[in-house]
């Protein structure tokens, strides 16, 4: 097949920094053919018609109303990840396109960061390697504790597909579930990870020994945990964020942190990412900061492509579409 | 209750880097009359006679022979801890002395850990953080990657309480689950957590994405993982050892992380602990270690403390010891 048939796809860049990853790359020529931004702009008259769709990795590129108004024939807009808060979706709407993520490709590989975090947290994971290797270190002190997993309370907020699998690990960790979702789960699931309904999210502040965060990020989940919420929790919980860093009221976090309204945090999402390197979330002994990696593992960015591209083939054949997000 | 009625007790020394704890004297001093080596010293004619048993509280206070010889009613050696690799069993039994650890109430914190430097190294989770508080990090990488727990091979060495207890979370992580044991656990106990036994250790290392060590140590399991054993690793494997420093040949394990013989390790334990400051282990990227945190939550260390006040119990009033060690 010559190369012009195959549907174009726009990206941000090869390689580099934050443009597609080769070995992705080699999967998605396979079906169309791909367009750099840097092409884009060189040849805009030329390249903006075969353009089709575009893959949106690690959110980029950018998608504005200027970039939209130059891709006539964009049919789809495919997002590698199941986060979308970083488009618009009523604006991409109103220009007829689709939007897709990839809801069943992050769900194991982002429920396994949120259990790290909350072992690693728990067991002080992470000061303990410190002190492993520290040049000061001339034993290790007898009374040097972490906190329980097991048998421990664990409180989810936001049950989707993510927010179950973590559920699922932690039964094995004997551990008692409470979730609150925007709509309770059958009964069937309930039972088979032993998760507890909490209709108001207080009962489940208030019951945690660690609260873990596995919602979408919406203007209604925006800085759902404030300093109300942090303050109902208990002052020996942790508090786990999975989601995106503005579910959280970030600087809140840092006084509930700093006064001991809670105990620890450890978070995989922040706003921004990198925080400001002079951010005082940076100077806490409390938190555990890890830089977004709940999807980075080769195996899952793959099937995050694989599923993007299953996505914009289903789109652009006419066929019924796996994963499609619609505005609220 | 006078004090005179309570059973004289020798401890190392109370609070400090490796005394019993603060918080747990309140609970043994209704029980026992607790005498530290220091008042034992001072004062070893008259408490020698006195004192019927030993709370050793991490390997404290050391037993040679010398203080079994001045102890002439020592019963019973309360050990913390499961591990008894510190203590000599044959010239404790000379003495007609009785040891007891603390085998259950620690799995399943040490199989929690086990499971948590599992996810850590697989997903560089220090590293991770290093990166995210780091003064020069200006962006995240988007080719930064870890690899997958999630529906891989754990081979799990040693399939005692802990072992299992790690198998039984694995489970939950879709992980297939071989394991290699002195014996074949019964059909429900494999089934329950969908393990598959390996008769020959070679052919666990060779099938593993994970290989986790949760062995006694003892003379045969001495150096288990030696040169030979990391070669049949997958060249993508991790080890893991939540055991004994001893049961690895830890110069082999340098040399093969060196040479990428297998791709990562994370130890609680080593030998000796802490290692020198200029150990190469402490250097490698690939490397995690933490300082033998296995039991050390706060929950546990009360339930080890309660177990071992109930071995003396019982040691001391001619009752079956629930936790006894056996030669």
């Amino acid at each position: 097949m010559a190369e012009q048939e195959l549907p174009g796809v726009l990206i941000l860049d090869i390689g580099g920094i934050h443009g597609v990853l080769p070995n992705i790359v080699a999967l998605l020529q396979k079906h169309f053919r791909l367009i750099t931004m840097k092409e884009f702009l060189e040849n805009k008259k030329e390249m903006s018609k075969k353009i089709q769709s575009v893959f949106v990795f690690e959110r980029r590129p950018t998608i504005d109303q200027e970039l939209l108004e130059s891709l006539p024939n964009l049919k789809v807009i495919a997002n590698s990840g199941v986060g979308v808060d970083h488009l618009d979706l009523k604006m991409i709407s109103n220009f007829g396109v689709k939007v897709t993520n990839t809801p069943h490709a992050v769900a194991d590989t982002t429920a396994d960061i949120g259990m790290a975090l909350m072992l690693a947290s728990a067991r002080r994971l992470v000061e303990g390697c410190q002190i492993v290797i520290s040049p000061d270190t001339k034993y290790f002190a007898v009374d040097w504790l972490g906190v329980e997993v097991t048998r421990a309370t664990l409180g989810i907020i936001g049950m989707g597909n993510i927010g179950y699998k973590v559920a699922q690990r932690a039964k094995a960790f004997e551990m008692k579930i409470l979730y609150h979702n925007r709509n309770q789960r059958k009964k069937e699931e309930e039972q088979a990870v032993g998760a507890h309904y909490c209709e108001k999210m207080e009962d489940l502040l208030q019951q945690s020994d660690f609260v873990m965060l596995a919602l979408n990020l919406t203007p209604e989940t925006c800085k759902l945990i404030g300093k109300r919420e942090l303050g109902l929790m208990k002052p020996t919980a942790t508090l786990i964020n999975i989601s995106r860093g503005a579910v959280i009221d970030q600087d809140a976090l840092v006084e509930a942190l700093q006064k001991k309204v809670i105990m620890a945090a450890a978070l995989d999402v922040t706003d921004p990412e990198p925080l400001p390197r002079d951010h005082p979330l940076l100077k806490l002994n409390n938190i555990i900061i890890t830089p977004h990696i709940g999807t980075a593992t080769v195996q899952a960015i793959r099937m995050m492509a694989e599923e993007a591209i299953a996505n914009m083939l289903a789109v652009l054949n006419g066929q019924p579409i796996p994963s499609e997000v619609f505005p609220k | 209750m006078e004090d005179q009625e309570l059973p004289y007790v020798l401890i190392d020394c109370i609070g400090g880097k490796h005394g019993v704890y603060e918080d747990h004297t309140e609970f043994l001093k209704t029980r026992f009359c607790l005498i530290t080596m220091k008042e034992y010293l001072e004062n070893k004619k008259f408490l020698g006679e006195k004192i019927r048993a030993i709370f050793m509280w991490y390997h404290k206070p050391v037993i040679d022979e010398e203080l079994l010889q001045s102890l002439p009613n020592l019963k019973v050696v309360a050990s913390s801890g499961v591990g008894i690799d510190h203590l000599d069993l044959n010239l404790l039994s000379s003495f007609g002395v009785k040891v007891s650890n603390t085998p259950f109430v620690v799995s399943t914190d040490t199989a929690d850990l086990g499971v948590a430097l599992m996810l850590a190294s697989a997903r560089r989770l220090v590293e991770g953080y290093q990166m995210a508080v780091s003064p020069d990090t200006e962006y995240f990488p988007a080719d930064w990657l870890g690899v997958e727990v999630s529906g891989t091979a754990l081979g799990i060495i040693g399939m005692g309480t802990i072992g299992y207890k790690v198998a039984q979370r694995a489970r939950a992580f879709d992980m297939k689950i071989l394991y290699h044991n002195r014996n074949q656990r019964n059909k429900e106990e494999e089934s329950a957590v969908g393990a598959i036994y390996c008769k020959k250790i070679d052919d666990l290392l060779q099938q593993s994405d994970f290989v986790m060590l949760a062995v006694t140590l003892t003379p045969q399991t001495h150096k288990l993982i030696g040169k030979r054993e990391l070669e049949l690793m997958k060249p993508t494997a991790t080890l893991i050892n939540i055991s004994r420093g001893l049961v690895v040949d830890q110069d082999a394990l340098v040399e093969a992380l060196q040479n990428k013989v297998i791709k990562a390790a994370a130890l609680d334990v080593t030998y000796p602990e802490p290692l020198p400051r200029d150990h190469p282990l402490l250097k490698m990227k690939n490397v995690t270690i933490t300082p033998h945190i296995g039991s050390a939550t706060k929950e546990t260390r009360r339930l080890m403390m309660e177990n071992m006040t109930e071995n003396i119990q019982a040691a001391l009033t001619g009752l079956p010891i629930p936790n006894e060690v056996l030669l």
